[in-house]
């Protein structure tokens, strides 16, 4: 239930982004989503591709700083309430959660949500017990 | 190993007796010959034979890079030019360039001293020198050259640069010595990684000496165990002879500056008092045997400390701290006096920092502003933002400490700051003043 994510070092500097961005193109990798996280000094791009492993080797080629982890896809009802009872579930659990980004696509009639709890195998377990559904890397990169 | 043993291991007292006849004979032949000491020593009424033991040396003049400067280009010259066989240059990054003249003995010496110093990290004729200090007009590559020759090593004269050469020659030819500056070092490291010849794989590098340059014990550190060689310290400067004054040997407790071809003294920059031994200043040299250029009580700039405490090794000439900064190097920002290398070193305190910054100094409102740039390490780097946050200010912490000043310290990627392949060049002033 793992999905892995390419997170890429930004130095706070006039399009560096869009030559991430750029690079990732042109080596034909099509970005499922992505989020940036930033402070005034620099900022973190987190990005979903279908194939991490080339993304993170083309961009390292590049000379960005990359760096690959484990998220985890959560659907969740597309009605007000629904991320809540999610987090609910973590919270309860005693999990903390580090960060999350929505999907723009959806699974169905649910919204899908990247979530990274700062214990990925803990968030996986606490979720599925709950009955909250998750999503496998096939099934993120066919949305 | 030591290539000298007479002169290394020369008791004090003959030690004195013959710097104090060498330094009589450099100043009769500056003041009968050098058209700048001419005049300077007839201005100051000051007779040459008036040198009659080692302490009237606090009667002769300094001699700055200005003086050298002004007598562009003959100026510092103690014989005809048919006698020079070689010259250098260096050139500031203002005004004129600084000219000096070698004879044949001065070329001999410098091999000389130079032999010493690559015996020092151990070097035999059997050993094979890549030597990437730059040749030309820059000391550090004929230096080295004339020193492997004179001990009958082979060296490789691949100059600065060409890394991806550098690499192809280090593991085809089978390297045993390098002499560069560190921070070359340390970007060969680098590729050498990359290349997959580091850790330790095809390649056969023993010992080097590094120069040119400040550097620090950490960077020491990360030489040696990138490379599991052994990183000597090497120093010197083109108004002496070039690289060859002074080297550490094996045991690494500072430089052993050859004595009985230069004199050195520690000044207070303020006061220009000659210093007891031990005490931190200005580092003044004079050279006791060069004939085409003689350099009386030359102003390095460069603040260190003499220190005569007995070498494991057995040499018994004096040794020189670790040079920590530049008496004309020190920033000014809001009326404190900081050292690059001040900033360096809180940054080498940080686990997994690595040593690639650059300083820039502003004036936004009419206040001075201090930012480092700091390239992030793949170590340092982190997919949550708090954890390089906490990296940044515990850089910014350290900073503060050691320089009681509060900076602003920027995380750039990795790689993206100049790397230096002769000087490495920290220091960006903005500020209009
Ligand atoms: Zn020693």
């Amino acid at each position: 239930m793992k999905l892995k994510q390419i997170s890429v070092f930004l130095e706070n500097r006039k399009g560096r982004l869009a030559e991430a961005l750029e690079t990732l193109a042109q080596a034909k990798i099509n970005i499922r989503t992505l989020s940036i996280a930033d402070t005034s000094e620099f900022g973190i791009l987190r990005l979903i591709v279908p194939d991490p492993d080339k993304a993170k080797k083309v961009l390292e080629k590049a000379n960005f700083t990359v760096k690959e982890n484990s998220v985890i896809a959560v659907m969740v009802d597309d009605r007000p309430g629904g991320l809540a009872a999610s987090l609910r579930v973590l919270s309860d659990a005693n999990i903390n959660v580090e960060y999350l980004y929505a999907f723009v696509e959806k699974s169905g009639e649910k919204a899908v949500v990247i979530l990274r709890t700062e214990d990925v195998d803990a968030g996986i377990k606490a979720l599925k017990t709950a009955g909250i559904g998750l999503l496998k890397a096939e099934q993120v990169y066919k949305l | 190993m030591i290539w000298n043993k007479q002169a290394e291991c020369m008791p004090a007292h003959e030690l004195k007796s013959l710097q104090l006849e060498r330094l009589r004979e450099t100043v009769r032949l500056a003041g009968e010959n050098v058209p700048h000491y001419k005049k300077q020593f007839a201005d100051m009424k000051l007779k040459p034979s008036s040198i009659t033991s080692l302490n009237d040396i606090s009667k002769l003049p300094f001699t700055s890079k200005t003086d050298l400067r002004d007598g562009f280009p003959f100026g510092m010259f103690a014989v005809p030019q048919s006698d020079i066989v070689e010259i250098h240059t260096s050139s500031g990054t203002t005004g004129k360039p600084i000219v000096v003249g070698y004879t044949r003995s001065d070329i001999d010496l410098w091999g000389e001293v130079m032999a010493r110093c690559l015996s020092m990290a151990g070097t035999t004729r059997d050993d094979i020198i890549q030597n990437g200090y730059g040749y030309g007009l820059f000391t550090g590559g004929l230096g080295v050259h004339y020193g492997a020759q004179k001990i009958g090593a082979t060296v490789v004269p691949i100059s600065a640069g060409n890394t991806k050469r550098q690499i192809e020659i280090m593991r085809d030819l089978g390297t045993t010595i390098i002499t560069c500056t560190p921070s070359y070092a340390l970007y060969l490291a680098e590729s050498a990684e990359e290349e997959g010849l580091l850790p330790r794989k095809k390649i056969k590098l023993r010992a080097g000496c590094f120069g040119a340059e400040m550097w620090t014990e950490k960077m020491r550190d990360e030489i040696e165990s990138r490379f599991k060689i052994m990183a000597l310290n090497i120093y010197g400067l083109t108004e002496l002879i070039g690289p060859g004054v002074a080297n550490e040997c094996e045991h690494k407790n500072g430089l052993h500056i050859f004595e009985d071809y230069f004199y050195p003294e520690v000044i207070s920059p303020e006061t220009l008092q000659t210093l007891p031994e031990g005490e931190t200043g200005e580092l003044v040299l004079t050279t006791l045997s060069r004939v085409g250029t003689p350099m009386i009580r030359f102003r390095t700039r460069d603040i260190t400390s003499l220190h005569r405490e007995p070498c494991k090794c057995g040499r018994t000439v004096v040794r020189m701290a670790r040079i920590t900064g530049r008496s004309d190097d020190m920033i000014k920002v809001r009326g404190v006096l900081i050292f690059p290398s001040q900033i360096e070193r809180a940054l080498l305190e940080i686990k997994d920092v690595e040593p690639q910054y650059q300083i820039v100094i502003t004036r936004p409102h009419h206040l001075d502003e201090l930012e480092v740039q700091v390239e992030l390490s793949k170590k340092m780097f982190s997919d949550e933002i708090r954890h390089i946050e906490e990296f940044r200010r515990k850089i910014e912490d350290n900073i503060e400490r050691t320089i009681n000043l509060r900076v602003k310290v920027s995380l750039v990627e990795p790689k993206s700051l100049p790397r230096s392949e002769g000087k490495a060049k920290r220091v960006i002033d903005k500020r209009e003043i």
